[in-house]
């Protein structure tokens, strides 16, 4: 319970922010956040929380897999890479041959979720493939 | 002689009559005051309650044995409380964390780490460890991507931030 005690504030904003299936499970010494974010903001704003508690998130004793709800198949997200373009590939993994590129800011439709890693996207220009999510942000 | 009779006859219906009256004005706690204790107790908020005739019946759900068992005592304790009957259930306990084998987590952290060519990660029985260094920015945006693989945990003690 004493992860729990430390990482109270983390686990009271996910509640009251409306975070749905929110697991919170502590075992072997890490405490294991898991649930559904209403918006990117509000798992923006429990990884802030966690980055406080926690500077650099270096102690090892959280596993936080926080998804966005709004990640749905049709949703619109505008690709948020530093600034390069974002590689679509063939398949789901950075193994797999690229076969298109969607431009830094560019808008796409999310397709379907091959897993919370790997979106299966599709630019308005009418090419496919599997995007890493992490540079994918839902238009809300 | 009869009169005295009578006499006796009616000191003892006086004393019997008063010793009911005194019987029936014992202070008698009601099922409400008994439902109204078990409420403020915190300890047994979660839980529901019925009182009919001094018996408490308690149902829900317990976090677990030692609580169902506490709540049963603390009720007991009450005055007024003739008997508890215990219909508490035990919470289900929560599934277990499902912990990634070490191939998909291996395939998760090269994606993870296509585009940070100065920090390594290795999975080992669900354990990502992390090496090398790189700014307090990237190590978030890893961070983010590695919690999201289901890894027992993430280890970076041996991480250098810029």
């Amino acid at each position: 319970m004493a992860l729990q005690d430390k990482y109270k504030q983390l686990v009271d904003t996910a509640t009251a922010s409306g975070v749905a299936n929110l697991q919170v499970r502590e075992q072997d010494g890490v405490l294991y956040i898991d649930g559904e974010a209403p918006s990117g903001s509000v798992k923006d704003q429990l990884w802030d929380i966690y980055g406080k508690i926690d500077p650099n998130f270096l102690s090892g004793d959280v596993v936080m897999n926080i998804n966005v709800a709004s990640a749905v198949a049709g949703a619109r997200a505008k690709v948020t890479t530093e600034k390069s373009n974002l590689n679509i590939r063939k398949g789901p993994g950075t193994d797999q041959p690229i076969v298109g590129k969607a431009a830094h800011n560019e808008t796409v439709t999310l397709v379907s979720k091959a897993n919370d890693q790997w979106w299966l996207i599709r630019t308005d220009a009418g090419e496919e493939g599997y995007s890493y999510a992490q540079y994918l942000t839902v238009v809300e | 002689m009869k009169k005295t009779l009578y006499r006796l006859l009616r000191v003892s219906m006086v004393v019997a009559m008063a010793s009911i009256w005194l019987f029936s004005c014992k202070p008698k706690i009601s099922g409400q005051d008994i439902e109204a204790k078990i409420q403020s107790n915190s300890a047994l908020s979660h839980l529901a309650v019925t009182v009919k005739d001094g018996v408490v019946t308690l149902s829900g759900e317990a976090k677990d044995e030692a609580d169902r068992a506490n709540s049963e005592a603390a009720v007991k304790s009450i005055e007024g409380v003739k008997e508890v009957v215990n219909n508490t259930t035990i919470a289900p306990a929560p599934a277990p964390v499902e912990i990634a084998a070490d191939d998909p987590l291996t395939k998760g952290i090269a994606d993870a780490l296509k585009d940070f060519p100065t920090v390594k990660a290795t999975a080992n029985d669900g354990v990502i460890t992390v090496t090398g260094e790189t700014t307090a920015a990237n190590w978030k945006k890893i961070k983010m991507a590695l919690d999201g693989l289901k890894s027992k945990k993430v280890d970076a003690t041996a991480l250098k931030i810029n």
